[in-house]
């Protein structure tokens, strides 16, 4: 608070709360709350990364975590991308036209899908996705003891639940964005034959003929990164509810929001130091 | 005819009583400006079964969870097994908790496996035992419950009593010295807590296993108890036998076997 003296109240102090208090006052957020939740997940993160090299490596489990989030995601990306192929051809077409340079269609449809599109969708609906069932399954493990019960045999439940899902996060995100790419340019080529008649190899050497090694190599580093965030982000806020059966939902709804925000910011950071690079 | 239902003996501790396996002293445990556990000082003796009755919020399974370290003590020392609890490293806790059994409320059986991989789950850290030698505690840990066809279900395939039956085996999984009970007949119908109150005498007088059981069932108290503490105000309030504490003079101690 900062005192102050007022003329209209004979010079009694009167206290002016300052903008960081008002804002600190209002229902359900404070900044000093967001920074202790900032450095908890920064924490956990580094705790992670320590769990991750040690002994012992919970293979089996990393294993049916990634088909989990990996395989059973595929049709859902899949159709996803083919949509997003589609639509992106559709929409662009009119444009280009006006230029005279639909045939540059192909070759802009792979760069927008390949560098930017494909990665982001995809992450942003596996965040929806995977994020959410993995806060609310470790909340719900953790409500109903599980998480302490590994813990009491003397099991470290980070190590067995945590890094399984973080990694397979990690791993399988670039994969489906890869699979997603490829039915997104599918998609592509549907689009382009809606109107006009391209064979399937004329498109895809106009795709491949616009695609270089920097196209292709940043979207994929940039995906493990979203995976890394979604696995980080939703095992944080599972692992850590502590509010009964009420925090379940919020954990699974806090996991999504946060993940699909971080994969934004984690874009723009990626797109800077690839225009650097470039 | 009415069953005659074995209870544990008071006297029958007395060539263990100099044996003690848990030996607190002095815990204090708070949340916020709310005192808990104001200097509980409590002994476990081999073997012993004390049960710890308390009205609701006293601290009873803040306690135990403190003995596990599952909750930090904020003042006091907790030897069991003649270590300090909270002096242990990472690695050291883990292996004490092995020699411990903790059976919860909800029995926190894990719902993505099964039965049988939920028994075997305690036993993965331990390279020693072979994979026929899981399965051989496995099937035996089934058969102390009962349970022997219940292996290849999900726990949501299971019943209250039943689910209690199959975190008791998942306790006795690593053989430990000292079983801590969180509230083991909470929920259940009299016949049922019945049956879980003479299990855990059967597991005291199979493997010779000391515990501590948190309960309101003083049925579960009556059968199970060779010694009985109350808590009140975070403190221990009276300790003594099941006869003694029900012939107490205080009015309070008395209203519990009412």
């Amino acid at each position: 608070m900062v005192d102050t003296v007022d003329k209209h109240t004979n010079g009694k102090s009167k206290e002016v709360p300052t903008v960081c208090e008002v804002i600190n006052n209002r229902e359900g957020y404070s900044f000093k709350s967001f920074f202790a939740e900032i450095g908890a997940l920064a924490s956990f993160t580094l705790r992670f990364f320590k769990e991750a090299i040690r002994p012992p490596y919970e293979f089996n489990e990393f294993l049916r975590q990634s088909y989990l989030i990996g395989v059973k995601s595929f049709g859902l990306v899949g159709i996803t991308g083919f949509i997003m192929g589609l639509v992106l051809t559709i929409q662009s077409r009119p444009t280009l036209a006006v230029f005279g340079a639909e045939s540059w269609l192909p070759a802009m449809v792979a760069i927008s899908i390949v560098r930017e599109i494909g990665p982001v969708i995809t992450a942003v609906i596996c965040a929806g996705k995977v994020g959410s069932s993995i806060g609310a399954e470790l909340a719900s493990m953790k409500v109903t003891e599980q998480i302490d019960a590994m813990e009491v045999s003397g099991i470290n439940p980070f190590n067995y639940i945590v890094v399984t899902r973080v990694l397979a996060c990690t791993f399988m995100i670039p994969l489906l964005t890869v699979f997603a790419d490829a039915i997104a340019l599918l998609g592509g080529f549907a689009g382009v034959n809606i109107k006009g008649d391209t064979s399937f190899s004329l498109y895809f050497l106009q795709v491949f003929n616009s695609l270089n090694f920097m196209d292709l190599f940043p979207s994929l580093i940039k995906s493990f990164f979203f995976g890394q965030a979604i696995g980080i982000i939703g095992c944080y806020k599972g692992y850590n509810c502590n509010e009964g059966t009420e925090g379940v939902g919020k954990a699974a709804n806090s996991a999504v929001v946060m993940a699909s925000l971080s994969i934004f910011i984690i874009d723009m950071v990626a797109v800077q130091i690839t225009s650097f690079f470039m | 005819m009415e069953e005659k239902t074995i209870l544990a003996d008071p006297v029958a501790q007395k060539e263990n009583n100099n044996v003690v396996v848990v030996d607190i002293k002095g815990l204090k445990k708070s949340f916020g400006s709310k005192k808990v556990l104001e200097s509980i000082t409590l002994t476990l003796a081999k073997g012993e079964n004390l049960v710890v009755l308390g009205k609701s919020g006293t601290g009873k399974s803040v306690l135990i969870k403190c003995m596990m370290r599952l909750i930090q003590a904020d003042e006091g020392e907790i030897q069991v097994l003649g270590k300090n609890i909270s002096e242990l490293k990472e690695k050291e806790l883990n292996d004490m908790r092995k020699s411990i059994g903790f059976l919860f409320q909800s029995a926190a059986l894990y719902d993505s496996m099964t039965v049988g991989e939920n028994l075997e789950f305690p036993l993965r850290g331990e390279q020693k035992v072979s994979a026929e030698e899981k399965s051989k505690r496995v099937e035996e840990a089934l058969q102390n419950v009962g349970l022997e066809d219940s292996i290849n279900k999900m726990p949501s395939e299971l019943s209250g009593g039943m689910r209690k039956r199959i975190g008791l085996a998942r306790t006795m999984m690593l053989k430990p010295k000292i079983i801590l009970y969180d509230e083991p007949t909470t929920g259940l119908d009299p016949i049922t807590s019945k049956e879980i109150s003479k299990l855990i005498l059967d597991v005291q007088k199979k493997y010779n296993t000391s515990s501590i059981i948190i309960t309101h069932d003083m049925e579960c108290a009556r059968i199970t108890a060779n010694r009985i503490i109350i808590l009140k105000e975070g403190k221990v309030a009276m300790e003594g036998t099941y006869e003694e504490l029900k012939k107490s003079e205080d009015e309070w101690i008395r209203s519990f076997f009412e």
